[in-house]
């Protein structure tokens, strides 16, 4: 026995966290959404999701085995599969397959695996795949189905969503044209036109506080994200009534999801909370700016593209408070 | 209740011996002394092959300021001088002595009364200084710094305060504990005797919220001192580090390196030193024995064991129950900061806080994956680093972006790699990107 004893250095412990326990935590938190989305899409959401995912894992999985010969598998560490989630909830309902298919492949094959894979990759995968097809089939990606036609796919009614008629108003710089809002409960639980991930607020706040307790992130990017919203969209709101009030406008579009599950993703954000709170002010100031002034009414999904670009600079500058160094004044 | 601000984590306790009495541990056939129990420069023996030493005789004297004496925990034979694997890992001369009964040195007083300071006025620091130095006392917590050095604070600076360290924040290790439990009043004596030696009128003992009963019982006691605080920490590690607790207690935070803690004004001693201080100045015992946690989750009797120094580890093991089937690591010291021991041959040194066993399954490292950049590491760096830059810029060897983030702030407590999902090596990397900038650094100082 004493000749093999096994020497190594400290510390000798592990607090038994993992990628998986993350990856999968945050899938976890994802069910209130994934609920509410099926709740409000039906058979839509549910064909739109389950592509999403598997067709993730399976670009995953090929990828890795034939084009980069890997030898182990990264499938299981569940980063596939929260990419395939994520992107999923940034889609209408009634996308078909092919377009899905082309998006998890951008996502997962340029988003992510062209840079090394998991770690690796400078710009949130969904997001990139979810922008290329915003590019690349502007009108399958910008009709929304309403709310509640559970036996619908492909042939879901479409209507106007929140964003366009707050878009609308804006353009024609008549106020009135926003009683056409859903109120903010409606908002709140999401019975709307919309990305089915992104309609109800309250299924992702749900999802965020469970984040939170299990300190799978903090508080700094969401907390700094939506607050920056509230408080310029209130400022434009309160100098112009043809800008919706700042509670319709942290209800709608993509900014729960975005603040909460895309901005928050571990790779792409900044690693000191100095450095996340620049980057959450950051994104909130993008995104009502190009929701207000840009050619696009939904703005999330760029700026968080674009502080995505601006990470590294952001983990240069922003040093964490050393032990014992001296603030100057 | 007070704690240090930046970072922190919370391992586990296992204080599985926290309620075991300190026995004294059964004496060894043959006493193994290194000449390296200390940190600065080694012994030199002043024995040779065949001398007869008793308990408490001087075998390697002090070279230097910063070195101490290394003394006999045994009585009998010097069987001979030759190379060991101590609990650092590397070979060293060491002092081996064949034992035969149990004499000691007639100068030791055995009896245990108590004697305070008010029995001994005619103590002055210089006094104590010189005892503590001839009783070869070194930091007992595991950083076995000569005690003496502490306690002469240069030239230009000024100490303030005496705080001693009573926080044992490694897990399973209750060695400190069961001290305070059984001596109070010979530690506060102790703490009256640093007072003294560097000239203060006010001393803290800093003792982790999971030592209640210890706080409790200090807390009653201390009121024969007025110029003694005990002061309750929240549980966190590593606030036994030295400048995790002067902030904890005093909220101020010890510059960069080079800085010392006297910068601050803080001089800070272990509580197990507190009480070698005492035996010390005292009752003229020099230190040569210790008490040990010796522990693991599959040990049959986990305990805190009053051993002579020298006494090989396996020995201890077998006091507690013998080797458990399957054991994979033997750890010197806690499972956060300790060092895996080679064999079961390495004498216990004045260092050794604890023996942890720990069975194959936990000993083994989990698998490492790509760091996914969560900032877990940064946020958890109790000296305000970056952890996942430190390891990567050391991996690549760029010297230069190691010592600009200050890699030499690193005091090595492991939070990064205890609480990496990834299960990377952040710390192996560290330290070696540390040790190789400080050497840098020595090299570029001395040109």
């Amino acid at each position: 026995m004493a000749n093999k004893l096994i020497v190594s250095l400290s510390p000798h412990v592990h607090n038994r966290d993992s990628v998986q326990r993350n990856m999968y935590g945050v899938c976890f938190a994802l069910i209130p959404a994934l609920l509410t989305s099926l709740y409000f899409f039906g058979v839509g959401a549910a064909i739109v999701l389950v592509t999403s995912v598997v067709s993730c894992v399976f670009f995953e999985w090929s990828i890795t085995k034939y084009i980069l010969k890997r030898e182990r598998t990264t499938i299981t560490d569940g980063s596939a599969i929260l990419t395939g989630l994520l992107l999923g909830f940034n889609l209408p309902s009634n996308l078909p397959v092919w377009i899905i298919l082309i998006g998890a492949l951008v996502a997962i094959g340029v988003g992510k695996l062209t840079f090394g894979g998991l770690g690796c990759n400078p710009f949130n995968p969904a997001l990139v795949g979810r922008v290329f097809l915003l590019v690349s089939f502007p009108v399958q990606m910008t009709s929304w189905p309403k709310a509640g036609q559970l036996s619908s796919y492909l042939d879901a009614e479409t209507a106007a969503t929140p964003l366009s008629v707050m878009k609308e108003a804006i353009k024609s710089g008549d106020a009135s044209v926003l009683h056409k809002l859903p109120d903010a409960i409606d908002l709140l639980i999401g019975q709307t036109g919309g990305s089915m991930g992104e309609v109800s607020a309250l299924a992702l706040l749900i999802g965020l506080a469970y984040m939170l307790v299990r300190r799978i992130i903090t508080w700094h990017i969401p907390v700094s994200i939506l607050l920056t919203v509230f408080v310029i969209s209130g400022l434009l709101h309160l100098s112009n009534p043809i800008y919706a009030s700042p509670f319709s406008v942290l209800l709608t579009g993509g900014i729960m999801l975005g603040a909460c599950f895309m901005a928050t993703d571990y790779v792409t954000s900044p690693m000191t909370a100095k450095g996340q709170v620049i980057y959450g002010i950051a994104i909130g100031f993008l995104t009502v700016v190009i929701r207000t002034f840009g050619a696009y009414p939904e703005g999330m999904s760029f700026a968080i593209l674009i502080m995505n670009a601006f990470t590294p600079l952001i983990n240069t500058y922003c040093k964490p408070k050393r032990f014992g160094e001296v603030v100057k004044k | 209740m007070k704690t240090f601000k930046i970072g922190g984590v919370h391992p586990s306790e296992n204080k599985l011996s926290a309620a075991e009495p300190i026995r004294p541990a059964g004496l060894p056939e043959q006493a193994v002394f290194s000449l390296y129990q200390h940190i600065g420069a080694p012994a030199k023996p002043i024995v040779a092959k065949g001398d007869v030493v008793k308990v408490g005789t001087m075998l390697a004297e002090a070279d230097g300021f910063v070195s101490v004496p290394v003394h006999s925990s045994v009585s009998g034979k010097v069987s001979k001088i030759d190379a060991i694997v101590d609990a650092s890992g590397y070979r060293r001369p060491a002092i081996f002595v064949d034992v035969e009964g149990d004499e000691w040195e007639e100068s030791i007083d055995r009896t245990p009364d108590l004697v305070t300071l008010a029995q001994r006025p005619e103590l002055t620091a210089a006094d104590i200084v010189a005892k503590v130095k001839a009783c070869g006392i070194v930091g007992m917590g595991g950083a076995t710094f000569p005690c003496h050095v502490k306690l002469s604070p240069p030239k230009g600076t000024k100490a303030e305060c005496v705080i001693i360290n009573a926080v044992e924040c490694e897990p399973y290790l209750t060695a400190d504990h069961r001290l305070m439990q059984e001596k109070p009043d010979e530690i506060l004596v102790g703490v009256s005797l640093i007072m003294k030696a560097v000239g203060v009128d006010k001393g803290y003992i800093g003792i982790e919220n999971n030592k209640r009963d210890a706080i409790a019982l200090l807390t009653e006691n201390v009121k024969a001192y007025p110029q003694i605080e005990i002061v309750p920490l929240q549980v966190k590690y590593p606030q036994g580090g030295e400048k995790q607790l002067i902030e904890a207690v005093t909220g101020r935070e010890v510059p960069a390196p080079p800085a010392l803690p006297i910068q601050v004004g803080a001089v800070v001693q272990n509580v197990g030193t507190t009480f070698a201080i005492y035996e010390a100045v005292m009752k003229n015992k020099p230190l040569f024995e210790r008490v040990i946690t010796v522990t693991g989750m599959d040990l049959q009797k986990p305990s805190n064991l009053l051993a002579r120094i020298g006494t090989p580890m396996k020995r201890l093991i077998e006091e507690c129950g013998g080797l458990p089937e399957h054991t994979g690591k033997v750890i010197g010291g806690g499972p956060m900061m300790g060092k895996a021991l080679m064999n079961l041959d390495v004498p216990v040194c004045k260092g050794s806080s604890g023996l942890l066993l720990m069975n194959e399954r936990a000993a083994r490292r989990r698998e490492v994956q790509p760091c996914i950049r969560c900032a877990k590491c940064v946020s958890v760096c109790p000296m305000g680093l970056e952890p996942y830059l430190l390891a990567t810029v050391s991996h690549l060897r760029n010297w230069d972006m190691a010592e600009g983030n200050d890699i030499t702030s690193c005091i090595e407590c492991g939070s990064c790699q205890f609480t990496c999902p990834s299960s990377r090596p952040l710390l192996d990397n560290v330290r070696m990107g540390k040790t190789t900038v400080m050497a840098l650094i020595r090299a570029r100082n001395a040109k």
